[in-house]
């Protein structure tokens, strides 16, 4: 039996593509992925992603033991901060990756994948009972099902949101959150946070409420161009901005050093799990390199097909994502490649139902590079 | 969703349209609905000979791929480039602007193998 969110009705009432995501019935798309997500880049696009999972991670102890199982430096945050992290197993192979919100000096809510919820949290209880004495008075709880998860994504999604609650959100900067209201007295988190390269915000309300404060936001948002937006869209969006997801970028197998998440791997704290494969790997350099490419001919590159030399004789790697870009009208892909040819510039191909294709790594967010 | 009585059906989607020993191929409206946005096209060359489901192009959506397969033993008499540029035709226009390709028969068979519009249209009812 596939598990719902508290908006399966709303998405069935808006046309939704119902289909089965890790487990979960969602939306792959309404009226269709290119119009939704030219919606989100110009507009605003309202996306279900309360399969989510939600942990609270809680007591003097939970900075420091958040410090000790995820790769960046938790406890530097200051309360009402985000954090993008990477969850390592002990040989540096990825858990998963996840945003861990500060909501007190000892209260941290961390958001992880769907799909990852279960393999998460044992992973996280394996760490604390394997350290029961360091971490004394902690509280690690599983709440994923009483969290309704929406994101706004968009440049109208601030003047979309303020619609619903009096919380000025032109006060939260980038990767920060209040803790507010919205429609009258759902108690919410709005955090400026997303997955889509488009300013927005992500709400956090309780399960129940989910479908009221989705349907004020369509109300608010659909005059100023908001549409719901499915999987589809939400897929396309993050790939355009290279964006990495688990089950295609990252893996048990895959490290955060070649996936070009170094930039949230600090070596500058204490011990934490995975430290010491991922300095050998940042000494070395890492083997390969997680990077954007385009095809320059006819094709568009998917999830395994083969990356090759430019002659189209050896193999350099292997795609993790791709697709016809809705924003840029051009085939894009993100790839595994050998490190000596992961400059951006190098001209390789992509091996197609057999034949190499002209490709060449470029480089990313492949859209809104900043100036 | 659009049944044509007038065309006959592939159990993988595509329609057909037989006028003698001239048949015409696209996909389905229930092929466009399902695969959503089409953006790319690939088709084969003119007189190419093709057997009855054997692949002869590939339709992709922003999604997903999939192969397109002949209905019917025949030759590639036709080609519909000018939709190489413009494969969101498909989606607009399954049955009649985004028709693929134009095949002559060379089997004594024909096209009886194929489903009737009522037949199709109760198998995508059992999907």
């Amino acid at each position: 039996m596939l598990k719902r969110t508290a908006l399966f009705d709303e998405h069935v009432r808006l046309g939704g593509r119902m289909v089965d995501f890790g487990g979960w019935e969602l939306p792959v798309q309404y009226t269709g992925i290119i119009d939704e997500h030219l919606a989100c880049r110009g507009a605003a696009g309202l996306f279900d992603v309360s399969h989510m999972g939600e942990f609270h991670v809680e007591g003097p102890s939970a900075a420091a033991f958040l410090d000790f199982a995820v790769t960046n430096h938790v406890s530097k945050t200051a309360v009402g901060q985000a954090q993008y992290n990477v969850l390592c197993h002990p040989s540096g192979g990825i858990v998963d990756d996840l945003v861990i919100y500060r909501r007190a000096d000892d209260r941290f809510l961390v958001v992880v994948n769907a799909s990852n919820t279960d393999k998460d949290f044992k992973h996280f209880q394996g760490l604390l009972n394997d350290n029961r004495s360091r971490f004394s008075g902690l509280k690690l709880e599983n709440h994923s099902a009483e969290y309704t998860q929406i994101a706004v994504q968009g440049p109208k999604a601030e003047a979309i949101l303020q619609k619903l609650t009096e919380t000025r959100l032109s006060d939260i900067k980038t990767y920060r959150f209040a803790e507010g209201k919205v429609c009258g007295s759902i108690t919410a988190i709005l955090a400026r946070t997303g997955y889509t390269g488009e300013d927005g915000f992500e709400v956090y309300c309780p399960w129940k409420d989910g479908p009221t404060v989705w349907k004020a936001l369509i109300e608010a948002g659909t005059p100023m161009g908001l549409k719901p937006c499915g999987l589809g869209a939400r897929d396309t969006l993050r790939t355009e901005m290279k964006y990495p997801l688990y089950g295609h970028e990252l893996a048990d197998e895959t490290n955060p050093l070649e996936a070009g998440l170094g930039w949230v791997v600090k070596f500058d704290k204490g011990d934490f799990v995975g430290r010491g494969p991922l300095e050998k790997i940042k000494a070395a350099g890492p083997a390969r390199k997680l990077v954007g490419l385009e095809v320059l001919d006819r094709g568009i590159p998917r999830q395994g097909y083969r990356v090759l030399t430019a002659d189209g004789r050896e193999a350099l790697g292997v795609l993790t994502s791709g697709t016809q870009s809705p924003s840029l009208k051009k085939a894009i892909g993100i790839a595994y490649v050998r490190a000596d040819h992961a400059a951006a510039g190098t001209d390789v191909s992509v091996e197609i139902r057999g034949t190499p294709v002209k490709a060449k790594i470029v480089p990313t967010p492949f859209v809104n590079q900043k100036k | 969703m659009r049944f044509p009585k007038e065309y006959k059906y592939t159990q993988d989607h595509e329609w057909a349209r037989v006028e003698g020993k001239t048949v015409t191929v696209g996909i389905t409206d229930h092929a466009q609905s399902s695969l959503g946005d089409v953006v790319f096209l690939e088709l084969p060359k003119v007189g190419r000979t093709l057997k009855k489901g054997e692949a002869f192009g590939v339709v992709e959506s922003v999604k997903a791929v999939s192969d397109l397969y002949s209905p019917v033993d025949g030759k590639v008499i036709e080609v519909h480039s000018d939709l190489v540029d413009d494969p969101g035709t498909i989606n607009k226009e399954p049955h009649d602007g985004g028709w693929l390709v134009k095949i002559e028969l060379t089997s004594a068979d024909g096209a009886a193998h194929l489903m009737d519009a009522a037949a199709y249209e109760k198998l995508v009812a059992s999907l």
